[in-house]
C-alpha cells in the first residue's frame, strides 16, 4: 500500500514484517524511530519477537550475534558513534558468518560532535566482513531490507543497509509497502547453516592459529566476492516479485552517450540526476554511475559501465583522512593499469557533517572537470574558515 | 514544483507542520517530501523544516533554498536567522504574529500575511503549539492544499481530543484569512 511516510516508519513497519526472532537496540541518541517502532510493534503484538532493550550498542551488537548463533533471526538498527561502538564486535559477526540484518541511518563521526548526516560510518566498516547496500530514496531502502535477509541467509554474510540519516531517516515521501504475505512469499523462515545449542556443544569464532588464521580470512573474503551472484539474484526475484529495480550492483542513468560521469551513492544520487536532467536541456551530456552494493565492491560493472569514458567524477560523503577520496579509490582501482592512461578521474568530498549538497554545488562541480581533472576537492569548503596555514 | 520552508523554535511542531502539509498533499493526490533541518535539539533552538510538492516523483534532497512560500511561526527569529533569504520576489511569507503586515516592515517584494497563531493556540487549543493554524492560513491563503485533506491529516496524527482541538484552531484561522 502506497503512503507518505517516514523513512524510519516504513524501515520498521517492512522490518516488523521479515519477521526478526530477535530485535536489540540502544534506544536513545544517536538513535532512530526505527526501533522506537519496533518496539511498539513488539509490545502491541504485531510481532513475535524478544526485543532486547540494552545499554549500550557493544551490547546489541553482541545480543544480536548470540541470538543468531543460537538460530534467530536477529536485527539491529545504529548509526555514527553506535556503530563505531559496535565496531568490534561487527568483525566478529562476520568472522563467524552470523546473516544478521544491520540498518545504518548514515551519519557523521566525532570529534567535534555532529548529529548529521555523512558516511564516515559505515564507510569505517566497509573492511569487516559485512555485505554494505546503499538507498537511493526510502522506497529503496524499505526494499532493501526484504532482500537484505533473503541474501544474509543464503551467503551466510551478516548486511548491513545504509541509509542516509536525516535526508532518508526523517523524510517523509511516498513509500509502497508490501503486505506480510508478499514478504512471505519472498522471504523463506530462516533455517540456519550452524547452530550453537547446549544439547549437541560447540563453539564458534573461538581461536585460530597462524596456521589457520589467514585462511578464515581467504574465505571470508571469497564468499564476499560470490555473494555479488545472490545479490544480483534476490534483485532481480525482487523485480519480478514487487516490480521494483531495487537494490543489486549498480545502476546506470542517461550515461550511454554522457561525456562526463558521476559516480555516487546514496541519497545524493536523486539531487543528482535532476541536475543531470537540467543540465540535458541545456545541451549538456552528463550521466550517473550509481553504486547500490559498496561492499562487495562491483569492480567489474563499473569498469564496464565507464571504459568508454574519458571523464569521470566520484562525488562521496566520506573521506580518508591522509588519503582522500575512499570511493574514488575503488573506482580508480576497477581500471586495469593500462586503461587508466588518458582518462580524467576527479575526486570530490562533500556533504561532510550534514553540509547541504545544493544543485548550485553540483553544477560548480561539473563544469570544474569540464575543464580540467580535480585531485580532491573539498566541495563548498570555506575558506574564510580556515587559517592561511591550514589551506 | 512547489516550495515551502518552515521556521520555528524547537516544540513549535515545525517538523509535524511539514509532515501534514506533505500527507495532506498526498491525500489530494500530488508527490510531496517533507524533510527537517535540526539545529541543536532542544526546545527553543531555531529549527527549519522543508516541504516539496509536484506532479511527479520528486528526487532532489537539497535544502529549500529558494522558496516560493515561508510559514514563520516565531517572529523573533525575523531578528536572528535570515529568514527572507532565497525567497522568491513574488512569493508568499505567513508570519505568526499580532502586529499587522505592513508593520513587520519587511525587505521583500513578496506578498507577508500574518495571523495571531499563539494567541489562537492559547485560546483553543490551550498551549501555545501555532503549527496548525499557520497551516490553516497558508492553506487558506493559497489553496495549494485542500483543508479537508489537512484536516484528515491532523485526525490521524492525533486521534482524539488533541486533533480535534487542533481542527479547530485550523479553521478558526480559515475563517480569519477568508474574512481578509
Amino acid at each position: 500500500m502506497l503512503k507518505q511516510i517516514e523513512g524510519s516508519h516504513a524501515v520498521a513497519q517492512v522490518v516488523a514484517m521479515c519477521r526478526p526472532n530477535v530485535i536489540s537496540a540502544y534506544p536513545i541518541t544517536p538513535q532512530t524511530h526505527i526501533v522506537e517502532d519496533l518496539a511498539l510493534i513488539v509490545g502491541q503484538g504485531g510481532l513475535h519477537a524478544e526485543f532486547v532493550n540494552v545499554e549500550s550498542e557493544f551490547a546489541a551488537a553482541s545480543v544480536v550475534l548470540g541470538a543468531s548463533a543460537a538460530g534467530a533471526r536477529a536485527y539491529s538498527a545504529t548509526t555514527s558513534q553506535g556503530l563505531l561502538l559496535m565496531s568490534e564486535v561487527i568483525y566478529c559477526i562476520a568472522g563467524m558468518r552470523l546473516p544478521i540484518v544491520l540498518t545504518i541511518a548514515n551519519r557523521a563521526i566525532s570529534a567535534p560532535l555532529s548529529i548529521w548526516n555523512d558516511q564516515q560510518d559505515s564507510m569505517a566498516l566497509r573492511d569487516a566482513g559485512w555485505i554494505q547496500l546503499h538507498s537511493e530514496d526510502n522506497q529503496e531502502a524499505a526494499d532493501l531490507h526484504i532482500q537484505a535477509f533473503r541474501i544474509a541467509e543464503e551467503t551466510s554474510l551478516p548486511v548491513m543497509v545504509c541509509m542516509d540519516g536525516f535526508i532518508l531517516t526523517h523524510a517523509f515521501e511516498p513509500v509502497d509497502i508490501p503486505d506480510a504475505k508478499e514478504i512471505d512469499a519472498f522471504l523463506p523462515a530462516f533455517t540456519p547453516a550452524n547452530i550453537v545449542d547446549p544439547r549437541s556443544p560447540k563453539g564458534i569464532g573461538l581461536y585460530a592459529d597462524p596456521r589457520f588464521y589467514l585462511e578464515t580470512r581467504y574465505i571470508l573474503h571469497r564468499a564476499m566476492e560470490r555473494s555479488e551472484t545472490t545479490i544480483k539474484k534476490v534483485s532481480a526475484d525482487f523485480l519480478k516479485a514487487f516490480g521494483r529495480d531495487s537494490g543489486g550492483f549498480i545502476k546506470t542513468y542517461k550515461i550511454e552517450d554522457a561525456d562526463l560521469v558521476i559516480v555516487s551513492m546514496g541519497s545524493v544520487v536523486g539531487t543528482i540526476k535532476q541536475l543531470i536532467d537540467e543540465l540535458e536541456e541545456e545541451g549538456k551530456k552528463v550521466g550517473l554511475l550509481q553504486i547500490c552494493s559498496y561492499r562487495p565492491f562491483p569492480r567489474h560493472e563499473v569498469y564496464h559501465a565507464l571504459k568508454d569514458k574519458l571523464n569521470i567524477v566520484v562525488l562521496e560523503k566520506s573521506v580518508s583522512l591522509g588519503r582522500g577520496g575512499i570511493l574514488a579509490s575503488d573506482v580508480r582501482w576497477s581500471f586495469p593499469r593500462a586503461e587508466k592512461k588518458g582518462r580524467n578521474f576527479s575526486s570530490f568530498i562533500a556533504g561532510l557533517g550534514g553540509r547541504n549538497i545544493s544543485m548550485d554545488d553540483l553544477r560548480y562541480m561539473v563544469e570544474k572537470v569540464e575543464r580540467e581533472p580535480v585531485e580532491l576537492e573539498f566541495l563548498g569548503l570555506k575558506k574564510e574558515l580556515i587559517s592561511d596555514k591550514e589551506v | 514544483m512547489i516550495e515551502i520552508r518552515i521556521h520555528g523554535r524547537g516544540g513549535q511542531g515545525n517538523v509535524a507542520a511539514a509532515e501534514l502539509l506533505s500527507i495532506a498533499a498526498f491525500k489530494d493526490g500530488k508527490f510531496s517530501q517533507a524533510f527537517p533541518s535540526f539545529g541543536a535539539e532542544r526546545v527553543g533552538a531555531p529549527v527549519q523544516a522543508f516541504v516539496r510538492i509536484d506532479d511527479k516523483k520528486i528526487r532532489t534532497r537539497e535544502d529549500v533554498r529558494h522558496p516560493g512560500y515561508l510559514i514563520v511561526q516565531d517572529e523573533n527569529l525575523l531578528e536572528t536567522v535570515p529568514i527572507l533569504d532565497g525567497l522568491k520576489p513574488d512569493g508568499l511569507i505567513v508570519v505568526n504574529t499580532e502586529k499587522k503586515a505592513e508593520d513587520l516592515q519587511l525587505k521583500t517584494t513578496a506578498v507577508v500575511e500574518t495571523i495571531p497563531a499563539t494567541e489562537i493556540a492559547l485560546e483553543i487549543i490551550g498551549r501555545p503549539i501555532p503549527n496548525a493554524i499557520m497551516i490553516g492560513a497558508f492553506c487558506t491563503i493559497t489553496g495549494l492544499i485542500s483543508l479537508d485533506a489537512v484536516q484528515e491529516a491532523i485526525m490521524e496524527k492525533f486521534p482524539g481530543r488533541v486533533g480535534e482541538n487542533n481542527v479547530a484552531a485550523l479553521e478558526r484561522a480559515c475563517e480569519i484569512m477568508q474574512k481578509r
